[in-house]
């Protein structure tokens, strides 16, 4: 079981939910995108975001990692507040060194993959671990070169992001999230920009990672993803949570008549 | 044996058709190109002739080509070019940087600093670093240095003064073109990854902004070469100079033009042959597959033409 791990440190260690939400609001300007979230991420969940488009689910996501910052309610991850550090009732903002140290332990997934043009495949994943932990190059060359096997794309190490189809760029991207080996994957929409015949390899490999039990929040329109792979599944529509669920109660018997009308054009 | 037996019996289903037979046609005949050729052909004829046979003494030329003063200013102007671009791009850097800060001051003094350096010609910056002494009558750098602003000014200070901080502004420019011109995305996959601000700008942006920096700024360093001949307001010895002192001294005043105007084409010409290899550098993962260097392509065709030779014999 070992051997065919992609990562190992996958349970937090809080010992509470991974991810947690109470009250969380995001506003550009006048536009309203999250209107009070919450919910709870346990570890080794594999949790669903759906929704239609602009639904503030990729902002949601994109919170999570500070790429956003929330104007009100609580975020943490692993007990650890996004973006703040709280003592005796206060709340100060961390500085970019402290953000930064906070996200390597979040690997995040791009719709549109940026991967890194003028590195290799190999360089990609390896770039991090480098720069970021310090990790001699001949280790982390070692390690990506298995990250890259167990993503099938060992034979392509020396190749540019533009060499590779989209499929096998975003195999990279998750194996570069995955060498700074994180306790909780995000992926905004890892399909939507790939020719059909290129989402299942994509979604095997994120298969493989739930089985290997790493917390994942997923924000996809892959419902039978969501369905086969899916612990939890939140619908979310115009910045609230409409309804959650185990994946095949909220997929197969929607209570609200919102979810029933987004599924019906979905499904 | 039998695989190559059944082959050749037969043949694979998806094997290539065979080859059609091409048209034989009778192309155009395009006359207007050949009287356009002739008529060109025939003005350059007379243009040579005209420059061979006026009053210019061409034996000169060769002569003084690796003249010693001739040379100085070469070496002169070379030097002047590399420093005041080395100015030029740090200084671009920092202002770029500065134009995207947060900081409203800094942002402001950078766009100030444009302002003022980009729309003052350049021979006129000369001339103000030269009289600069009317402002400051002396130079007191406390410990180390105190001297008259006439001494401390030399030629050659002024000269690199007035062309850096110039090129400075246009390099500002350049700098902030190329740093836009990356995609947000990988600020956001680097930052993502747990990267630090200025790791994400060494590691990520930066390389990725030279792409669109690098022609520019070839085109700016063959500017700066030949801008670089205004330094002769400030008393600078540079190759201009040099060329028009010889010429005086020994009556070949518009032979040491010419020749100037040749090393200058020398210049530039190596200058520019650097920028297309600096420039393939950067441009590795842009392009699938990048197309073969003029020397490659020379090799290739040597070596085909070798191994056709050696089937021949």
């Amino acid at each position: 079981m070992t051997t065919s791990k992609l990562t190992e440190n996958t349970a937090g260690e809080s010992g509470g939910p991974m991810v947690k939400a109470e009250g969380v609001h995001k506003s550009y300007g006048a536009a309203h995108i999250l209107k009070g979230i919450d919910l709870e991420v346990q570890p080794r969940e594999v949790f669903c975001l759906i929704g239609p488009s602009g639904s503030g689910k990729s902002t949601f996501l994109r919170c999570i990692n500070h790429l956003e910052k929330i104007n009100a309610g609580r975020l943490s991850v692993d007990g650890e507040l996004v973006g703040y550090r709280e003592h005796k009732g206060k709340l100060y903002e961390l500085r970019d060194k402290e953000v930064a140290a906070r996200r390597r332990d979040i690997g995040m997934v791009f719709q549109r993959f940026n991967l890194f043009p003028h590195m290799t495949a190999i360089e990609n994943v390896m770039e991090a671990p480098v720069q970021v932990k310090g990790e001699s190059k001949a280790s982390a060359r070692e390690r990506a070169a298995k990250l890259l096997d167990r993503v099938g794309l060992a034979d392509k190490a020396g190749n540019y992001p533009s060499q590779l189809s989209g499929g096998q760029q975003q195999r990279v991207a998750i194996a570069r999230a995955l060498a700074m080996e994180p306790k909780l994957m995000l992926f905004d929409e890892p399909t939507s920009a790939l020719d059909p015949e290129l989402v299942g390899d994509v979604l095997d490999v994120m298969k493989d990672l739930a089985a290997d039990g790493m917390t994942m929040i997923v924000v996809t329109h892959e419902m039978g993803f969501a369905r086969e792979v899916g612990d939890s599944l939140v619908f979310m529509d115009n910045g609230v949570v409409v309804e959650s669920g185990h994946p095949r109660e909220v997929l197969g018997n929607p209570q609200h008549e919102r979810t029933k009308s987004f599924l019906s054009k979905v499904l | 044996m039998s695989v190559d037996v059944d082959k050749s019996a037969q043949p694979p289903a998806d094997a290539p058709p065979p080859q059609p037979e091409p048209i034989k046609a009778i192309p155009v005949r395009h006359y207007g190109r050949w009287v356009a050729a002739l008529v060109v052909i025939a003005l350059l004829a007379a243009l040579g002739r005209a420059f061979a046979t006026g009053d210019v003494n061409w034996n000169a030329i060769p002569q003084y080509m690796f003249n010693g003063d001739i040379l100085k200013g070469l070496r002169n102007t070379l030097l002047i070019t590399v420093l005041s671009m080395i100015i030029g791009v740090v200084g671009g850097v920092i202002l770029a940087v500065m134009r995207q800060s947060k900081n409203p001051v800094t942002s402001t003094v950078s766009w100030f600093y444009i302002w003022f350096f980009r729309g003052t010609p350049v021979y006129v910056q000369l001339f103000l670093w030269f009289n600069l002494g009317l402002v400051f009558h002396y130079i007191d750098i406390m410990p180390i240095y105190k001297d008259e602003w006439s001494d401390f000014m030399t030629p050659f200070l002024c000269a690199l003064l007035g062309l850096g901080l110039n090129e400075a502004a246009y390099m500002a420019e350049i700098c902030r073109a190329g740093l836009n011109a990356v995609d947000e995305g990988q600020t956001e996959a680097a930052h993502a990854l747990g990267m630090s601000h200025g790791k994400t700008l060494r590691r990520i942006i930066v390389p990725q902004a030279m792409r669109v920096i690098v022609p520019p700024t070839g085109n700016e360093v063959i500017n700066m070469l030949k801008t670089s001949s205004l330094v002769v307001a400030v008393q600078y010895y540079d190759l201009l100079q040099a060329a028009q002192n010889v010429g005086r001294d020994s009556g070949v005043v518009v032979e040491m033009l010419i020749l100037a105007a040749a090393w200058y084409l020398i210049a530039t010409t190596v200058l520019s042959i650097g920028q297309y290899y600096l420039e393939r550098y950067y441009a590795r993962g842009a392009s699938r597959q990048l197309p073969p260097t003029p020397l490659q392509r020379l090799r290739a065709k040597l070596a085909g033409g070798l191994n056709r030779a050696g089937g021949a014999a």
